[in-house]
């Protein structure tokens, strides 16, 4: 092995929130001596918690969709919009790139998350040793594109607060909105609960 | 395990130990989310597999105004559904509407149930749907009685008229065309609005028209089993053999069209009738409220002149009592005479004639069917009976068919057989006048008028030449006599003049004449008193000298 030695290898470890390096410990439960935070040389259950939320957020993914997000009400007409069909509906109203954009938002990146950590949790669990510098990319893009899918819920949040002209137009948020945010934090939560560090420990070793 | 972990570190005694603290649950609390994820995914499902009502699928005509996912199902304004997708038949004909009935809303899943697209409707009646203007077409639906579940439905095409549960009955009418009456049309008592029409159908062989009509509790009561319904549609002019007619009911039913419907007058049975009952829809109120025409039979005439004036509708009327109207009129051709006959369909009621009908039917006895009719009638031809267009209006020149008896009719055949029951007729009055107008015409054109004139014109000729004679012969020898004449005039004007000489001469003569006169008159008084001087001669005594005598008396009295 020609990489670096890590902190196990020297009998190091560190706060995540103070920094302070301690002694190494197996015990789940250690806590920083100096600032009382938990203290691991991994996330602890990172994977469990990791495969938990994910599998909520996949579970809550499917209400978000079939339900409508929005209800848009003007004087003749009343539309209950989910988040395919209002896609659909900004598609043929003319603006495709303003669909191509929710799209991107609302299905691709959330889908992204799914597929990217689901395959990081797989492949770390097979304690794989391959593409481990790429897989560490997907993690940090996973990050990076996680709140983005929040557009979504900002969208309609806004327009509901804006668009309430009475009987002429009106915009209501519907449960499928809540859903969709809630997905939304749920795989945030996921891709931070999931320590990338695991990528390297190409070892069947417990963490 | 901490002892090969440890054994594997180097000791950092300088380090500060980790504090160690025991976990008290055996199991992540992590899973908790997920756990929660799939509950409220369950429930979610559930609570939908819950509240998803019956699925159904209705029919219309087309799909104006119905929009998939979007247009809802109400009832009294309540949505108990929503249309999920919308396709089209196979062979085209109509749409078929997926619906997604809420799970309060299952009732609707049942047998009866109506459902029709209300739109804005604008009519006669009335504006409704307005709302849908602006919120656009929703789809109503109104429950039936029945409990059997039914998934297709076919959607109506018009609102029905009557909501279920409405307080009142249906009635159905049978009349012979629609009129101007619509689904919606008014239904008067006493000019009081009770009720509308439901629905309209063509009969099943086409022949009349099947209205429903809905009569609103607590008027419905007042429809009896004897009850009649006439059409009180519009403005109803008619121009018959009995002149000009303008019928109206209202304002309303001008423009609507209308039925009114009221009890005959007299005895008649009170109890309400029964939902569904059946009338007849009669054109006018004479109509309905007269005594029940009976069964119409069809009779055939043939008249063998033309009918110039007898319209389809003109009355029938035997002795004066209309017992039917003509239905056809018709031109045939017989080519053994080469003549056109008309051929006059007519429809009568016999039961028109009352207690008649009821004697003459008992007088022929048999049974009271089809056969009847024939059977009369042909008594009644066998005494004269016999059809005749009369002229029923001078000034329109109408026509009318009197069946009339005839007892100097001739004999004529009647095949009681026949259907249709053929009667004789015989020429009708102006056909009679034609006929004499004829006869005279005849006579006058047998007067030899051309050699009369030819006589005529050689008389003329003969006088023209007498009078050319007149002219150049007589007149100027007239001429001349009239010249004479005149002469001999003033020559006797001269003569007759005061100093003519003739008038003097005949001036002496006279006097002469008176003196002479007077001599004798003084002689005979002599005579008178000495008479014997006749035979002595004159005594001594001179007679009196009364006037000068004539020496000329002596002389006459002396020879």
């Amino acid at each position: 092995m020609n990489a670096p030695p890590r902190g196990r290898d020297l009998g190091l470890m560190s706060c995540h929130v103070c920094r302070l390096v301690t002694a190494w410990t197996e015990e789940p439960h250690a806590v920083c001596p100096r600032c009382g935070s938990p203290l691991h040389a991994r996330k602890t259950g990172s994977i469990t918690r990791a495969w938990a939320l994910l599998l909520a957020a996949a579970l809550f993914y499917i209400p978000a969709n079939v339900f409508p997000i929005m209800r848009t009400q003007s004087l003749s007409s009343k539309d209950d919009n989910t988040i395919l069909s209002g896609i659909v509906e900004l598609w043929r109203a003319g603006s495709p790139g303003l669909a191509v954009i929710v799209f991107t938002a609302s299905i691709i990146v959330p889908m992204l998350k799914f597929i990217i950590l689901g395959y990081l949790l797989v492949s770390v669990q097979r304690s794989s040793g391959f593409v481990s510098r790429q897989r560490t990319k997907l993690y940090r893009f996973v990050e990076l594109v996680g709140y983005w899918s929040m557009l979504d819920v900002f969208v309609v949040a806004i327009l509901s607060a804006l668009v309430h002209f009475k009987i002429l137009s009106r915009v209501e948020p519907l449960p499928g909105v809540v859903y969709f945010g809630v997905v939304v934090v749920l795989t945030m939560l996921s891709a931070m609960s999931f320590d990338p560090r695991l990528i390297w420990d190409n070892r069947k070793t417990s963490q | 395990m901490s002892d090969t972990n440890v054994g594997n570190t180097p000791p950092q005694d300088d380090l500060p130990q980790p504090v160690v603290r025991k976990s008290k649950l055996g199991f992540s609390l992590i899973w908790l989310v997920p756990i929660i994820a799939a509950l409220v995914g369950i429930s979610l499902l559930v609570s939908h597999f819950m509240s998803a009502g019956p699925q159904i699928s209705v029919t219309f005509l087309t799909a104006e105004g119905i929009e998939a996912n979007k247009t809802q199902v109400k009832y009294k304004n309540v949505v108990i559904g929503k249309v999920t997708t919308m396709r089209l038949s196979r062979d085209r004909s109509h749409i078929t509407v997926a619906i997604d009935l809420d799970k309060s809303a299952s009732a609707f899943a049942t047998k009866g149930t109506r459902y029709w697209v209300v739109r804005p409707r604008i009519g006669a009646g009335g504006v409704s749907g307005i709302d849908t203007l602006l919120s656009g077409a929703f789809i109503g639906a109104d429950a039936g009685d029945s409990d059997e579940d039914q998934s297709d439905f076919t959607g109506l095409e018009t609102p029905p008229a009557v909501t279920h549960g409405a307080p009142g009955r249906r009635f159905v009418l049978h009349a012979s065309d629609l009129g101007s009456l619509d689904i919606g049309s008014p239904v008067y008592y006493r000019r009081i609005q009770v009720g509308r029409i439901v629905s309209y159908q063509l009969d099943k062989d086409g022949k009349g028209v099947s209205l429903q009509l809905f009569i609103d509790g607590p008027n419905d009561r007042f429809v009896t089993s004897d009850t009649r319904f006439w059409n009180a549609s519009g403005v109803d002019v008619s121009l018959g053999a009995d002149g000009l007619k303008l019928n109206t009911q209202s304002l309303a039913t001008v423009v609507a069209g209308g039925v009114a419907f009221q009890d005959p007058p007299g005895p008649h049975n009170e109890a309400p009738a029964a939902e569904m009952a059946e009338y007849t829809l009669f054109d006018d109120r004479a109509t309905a409220i007269a005594p029940p025409d009976g069964k119409p039979r069809y009779i055939r005439m043939r008249f063998a002149h033309s009918l110039r004036g007898l319209a389809v509708d003109a009355p029938v009327e035997l002795l004066g009592m209309k017992v039917g109207h003509v239905v056809s009129v018709n031109l045939d051709y017989d080519p053994t005479t080469k003549t056109f006959p008309v051929i006059v369909g007519a429809l009568v009621y016999p039961q028109r004639l009352g207690q008649a009908h009821e004697k003459l039917a008992k007088a022929v006895g048999g049974p009271d069917d089809d056969t009847m009719f024939p059977r009369i009638m042909s008594g009644l031809v066998g005494h004269g009976l016999r059809a005749q267009a009369r002229s029923g209006n001078l000034l329109t020149g109408q026509l009318y068919i009197a069946l009339d008896f005839d007892p100097k009719a001739p004999k004529v055949a009647f095949d009681a057989s026949a259907k249709p029951v053929e009667i004789p007729t015989t020429p009708g009055d102006f056909d009679h006048l034609q006929e004499q107008i004829s006869s005279i015409v005849d006579k006058v054109e047998k007067i030899p008028f051309d050699s009369i004139g030819r006589n005529l014109d050689g008389s003329l000729k003969e006088l023209h030449g007498t009078l050319k004679q007149v002219n150049t012969d007589l007149l100027p020898e007239a001429k001349k006599t009239l010249q004479g004449v005149n002469q001999t005039v003033g020559t006797a004007n001269d003569a007759l003049s005061e100093d003519s000489p003739l008038q003097r001469n005949i001036a002496g003569t006279l006097e002469e004449l008176q003196r002479t006169v007077r001599s004798v008159r003084a002689f005979t008084d002599y005579l008178g008193r000495h008479p014997e001087a006749l035979l002595r001669g004159r005594g001594s005594d001179a007679p009196p000298k009364i006037s000068t005598p004539s020496p000329k008396q002596g002389k006459e009295e002396q020879p």
